[in-house]
């Protein structure tokens, strides 16, 4: 084994203090010496960091950055150094499996395809396509969703079509479209390398992308750091860096952005003609936000009022400004609502559009961005508009469909209502790809329960066999990372291409294979009689050609991008077209932003009941290219602790893993690193429940109960943590899925579901 | 003048549709979307009906009592199928008619008396009942195609 750096004892390696330029540093891992290189980047997080995957004798043997990449200059995380070994994993799936008299069996392609089709084709004859859901991932590449939204909306033409993404990035979608009239992150990476100042809101950036945050570590370690607010209920790795730390009571990020608004509003640092010239709403929002005051903020929130205003004031008074937001927010009460307060800051004192001020709304996830883009999940490809004719009409020339072939009556079914139809025996056939719900999915027992209906045909489409692929019906082998070419574009917008290094194991097929293969065993057929994909998709680069004109004059305009221009270099940010042939920096520089009428992705909501807003009641606001600046009041959580189950209960990551550790958990480094979970409690706690660290915990919530050993301290009293990656695939001789006691609720908007909180009780385990 | 008797008919359906909406809650635990938006709509009507008192007390006469057997007649039926869902969002969207015309007439009212309280209470309360109807029509919206052609 050689390896430049160790990063699991040393997660983010050494320093480089720098200003404005930052240097590049090559991390490689291998087991061997490569014959050969074949260009990649890592689909480990949503960072997009560009990698090279090492080939010896058609085998994958190691990685190293990419020294030419915007993205990572070369740096490498230590999921991405150490995770690509579970592609040689001994337990990939290699064949098609059918269950038959219970009992999963091995089966050819023909046999399982064939099964599938029959199946798909007879409940269209009996109960529409509306009995046909599909749950997606985040893990895909950009060609495969779009021949998978091809295929579900014009294909079959059923509305319920989703993926985890709605676990994961739901809410970032939702609050740039809220605000700005379209999904796209206004800034770019290098922002941070000149920026004045951070904001991390619910965002443990050190441990969910490590590479960005040594982009942090090293402007923190340069002449002229920037100034870090940090806002967590937990002292995490982000946290301990931070100039400022609010650590606020679960469920309320409302009210701390309220009252960081309030202050800076007050102070009067904000740019009044930029709000003048490029928003709408600010005096609702100023009156809003006006009762927020620090002491109320603190009674509510635990946030002391002193660290409140210092906050405020380096937010109110640095002249530039990045901030992030993640599941911290997304997962929590009003995360809509919340993620907006972001925006809003941004807005206010116009740091949007230019060099070190930018805002991410984050991604979990490598290709959440394209499940977004493409319409795999609850959006329509190219972020066309569900509620605009002229949209729809568009994709219909496109496809060469009759428009009302494509599901446009209401917004895309999200992902927990797809489950509750299942549930409900509405949903008839649910294809799972990439992605295992059994262990991401809140309340798991009543999501086992929903996968193992009798009257429910479950198709899961995977790399290897988890917790979900046992109760599935038919079992697809798929193709990843390094065995096949396709695009996926990073949370800050840009695109990378990821070349086939070696061959699947196996019969496994891409994700792309199988969907196309799909299509033409169904016979999809456009208009004219021509197949709907396989008339004119051969390759993935044929797939990738017809997205880019998907995306013609859209704000994800790929049209300047080719297989051919994406190899070889740095990725590339979208729009990247005519005007713009090496990507946009920065969107919204003109402080025009998405918000036309015939241009937006979406109407917008009212925040509070999730209610859309229809395309005549938008056309009375009309905000021509004006910025929203929205709100809400703050509203408690729904479950909250009480007698019976006194302690708050939150959940997250760490650092060695990722997801469901389907990935992750079959790297000796990261699993020995990271091989269990644990409960996270306060030393009060401990001594209040005559818990020592290592001690066996029983954790219960009104759903279900964990085992989970454990950790004292680095957490406020009254709250617990325990991080949701670990299942039952590798180890079950214990209940250990956090998600046995999380919540089945979501926001109004995103409908993303509320991890970040369940009222619990926990006792220690007799041994 | 029948003011009062308007404002009786307000406060009554105000008070049908709290009722209605909490009912609708309790009774779909497993929509967990449903079960939280009712409760929070009802607690609006509860609010709009404490609002509304004041006006009772300064125009008591002959207070009309007629629509509380509304929301009986709406939800007499026992529902069990999976149309239960559907049915009782309508009859939820036929009470919070009920309750918005009421507004609109009492509005003209207010008007036509100068009454600044009254109009202050109306703009409040009519807007929030605004917000309750679209809220419904949007997930009636979303419920129908599924419970129509697929749903057993």
């Amino acid at each position: 084994m050689n390896q430049t750096r160790d990063s699991i004892q040393d997660i983010w390696g050494p320093r480089f203090g720098y200003e404005g330029q930052w240097p590049v540093r090559v991390d490689e891992r291998v087991e061997e010496d490569p014959d050969h290189w074949v260009q990649s980047a890592c689909v480990l997080c949503s960072n997009g960091c560009g990698m090279d995957i090492g080939v010896k004798e058609g085998r994958i043997v190691g990685v190293r950055g990419r020294a030419v990449d915007s993205v990572n200059h070369g740096r490498l995380g230590p999921k991405g150094l150490n995770g690509w070994v579970a592609n040689n994993s001994p337990d990939r799936l290699t064949k098609p499996l059918i269950r038959r008299n219970g009992q999963l069996e091995e089966a050819t392609w023909d046999e399982a395809m064939d099964l599938i089709v029959r199946k798909s084709k007879e409940l269209l004859e009996k109960h529409t396509s509306s009995s046909i859901g599909f749950y997606t991932s985040g893990q895909l590449f950009l060609e495969e969703y779009y021949a998978l939204g091809i295929v579900g909306k014009a294909g079959l033409g059923t509305p319920h079509m989703d993926g985890n993404t709605r676990l994961c990035t739901a809410t970032a979608a939702a609050a740039l479209k809220e605000s700005f009239g379209s999904d796209g992150q206004p800034g770019s990476y290098s922002d941070l390398d000149t920026t004045e100042a951070i904001l991390h809101v619910g965002h443990n950036i050190a441990s969910q992308q490590t590479v960005l945050w040594m982009r942090v570590l090293d402007r923190l370690a340069g002449p002229n750091p920037p100034k870090l607010v940090v806002i967590d209920p937990r002292a995490t790795y982000t946290a301990e860096k931070a100039t400022v730390h609010l650590a606020p009571r679960v469920g309320t990020n409302v009210p701390v952005m309220n009252g960081l608004l309030r202050l800076i509003i007050e102070a009067g640092n904000i740019n009044q003609e930029y709000i003048d010239a490029h928003t709408v709403g600010f005096e609702e929002l100023k009156q809003l936000v006006a009762k927020w005051t620090p002491e109320r903020v603190e009674q509510l929130t635990g946030v002391p009022a002193a660290k409140l205003r210092e906050a405020a004031h380096i937010l109110g008074t640095c002249n530039t400004l990045v901030s992030t937001a993640l599941q911290g927010v997304y997962q929590s009460m009003q995360a809509t609502a919340a993620a907006v307060q972001v925006n809003n800051l941004h807005l206010l004192r116009g740091l949007i559009g230019h060099d070190g001020s930018g805002i991410y709304q984050m991604n979990g996830q490598p290709t959440a961005q394209n499940t977004r883009e493409c319409g795999a999940d609850g959006d329509l490809p190219g972020f066309r508009n569900w509620g605009n004719e002229q949209h729809i009409q568009e994709l219909a020339d496109l496809w060469n469909v009759h428009p009302d072939q494509i599901p446009h009556w209401a917004p895309p079914t999200h992902a927990m209502q797809i489950w509750r139809y299942c549930e409900q025996g509405s949903i008839k056939m649910l294809w799972i790809s990439a992605t295992n719900p059994l262990v991401s999915m809140p309340d798991l027992d009543r999501a086992r329960k929903i996968l193992a209906k009798e009257d429910l045909f479950v198709v899961v489409q995977d790399a290897f066999p988890t917790e979900t692929t046992a109760l599935a019906d038919v079992v697809l082998p798929a193709a990843i990372w390094g065995e096949k070419t396709g695009c996926f574009t990073n949370v800050g917008r840009t695109v990378h291409i990821s070349h086939k290094a070696v061959d699947p194991p196996g019969e496994a097929r891409s994700d792309f294979d199988i969907f196309v293969e799909y299509s033409r065993r169904m016979d999809f057929r456009d208009k004219d009689g021509n197949p709907l994909l396989t008339s004119t998709w051969q390759t993935t680069e044929d797939a990738f050609n017809a997205w880019r004109e998907c995306t013609r004059g859209r704000p994800c305009d790929y049209t300047g991008l080719s297989y051919a221009k994406l190899t070889g270099d740095s990725g590339i940010q979208w729009p990247c077209n005519e005007q713009y042939p090496d990507g946009k920096k920065h969107l919204y520089a003109d402080g025009v932003f998405s918000t036309n009428i015939d241009y937006c992705e979406d109407y917008g909501h009212d925040l509070e009941t999730g209610t859309p807003r229809s395309k005549d009641d938008y056309k009375l606001i009309d905000p021509k290219g004006k910025a929203f600046l929205k709100g809400i009041d703050y509203e408690p959580p729904h479950e909250e602790p009480d007698a019976q189950y006194p302690l708050w209960l939150t959940t997250g990551r760490v650092v060695f893993h990722f997801h469901t550790r389907t990935k992750t958990g079959r790297s000796r480094e990261l699993h020995k690193a990271a091989p269990d979970g644990y409960v996270q409690l306060s030393t009060e706690d401990a001594a209040r429940f005559g818990i020592v660290e290592g001690d066996m915990v029983e954790v219960e919530s009104r759903r279900g109960k964990v085992q989970e050993p454990a950790r004292i301290g680095d957490i406020e009293p009254g709250l617990i943590f325990v991080p949701f990656h670990y299942g039952y695939w590798d180890q079950d001789d214990r209940p250990r899925a956090v998600n046995e006691l999380t919540l089945t609720e979501w926001d109004p908007v995103s409908k993303q579901p509320h991890f970040k909180y369940a009222a619990v009780r926990i006792r220690k385990v007799n041994a | 003048m029948h003011l009062p008797y308007y404002i009786g008919l307000l406060e009554n359906s105000e008070k049908q549709l709290a009722e209605a909406f909490e009912y609708v809650a309790n009774h779909h635990h497993d929509e967990p979307d449903i079960e939280q938006m009712c409760q929070k709509l009802s607690a609006w009507s509860r609010e709009h009906h404490g609002k509304v008192q004041r006006f009772v007390e300064k125009y008591s006469e002959e207070k009309s009592n007629e629509p509380s057997k509304l929301k009986r007649d709406l939800f007499a039926e026992k529902r069990h199928s999976s149309l239960t869902l559907l049915r009782d969002l309508h009859d939820l969207w036929l009470l919070t008619q009920e309750v918005q015309l009421c507004w609109v007439v009492i509005q003209q009212a207010a008007l036509g008396l100068r009454d600044e309280d009254l109009k202050a209470c109306y703009t409040f309360c009519s807007a929030r009942t605004k917000r309750q109807v679209e809220w419904l029509l949007s997930r009636i919206k979303q419920a129908a195609p599924q419970t129509l052609l697929v749903a057993e």
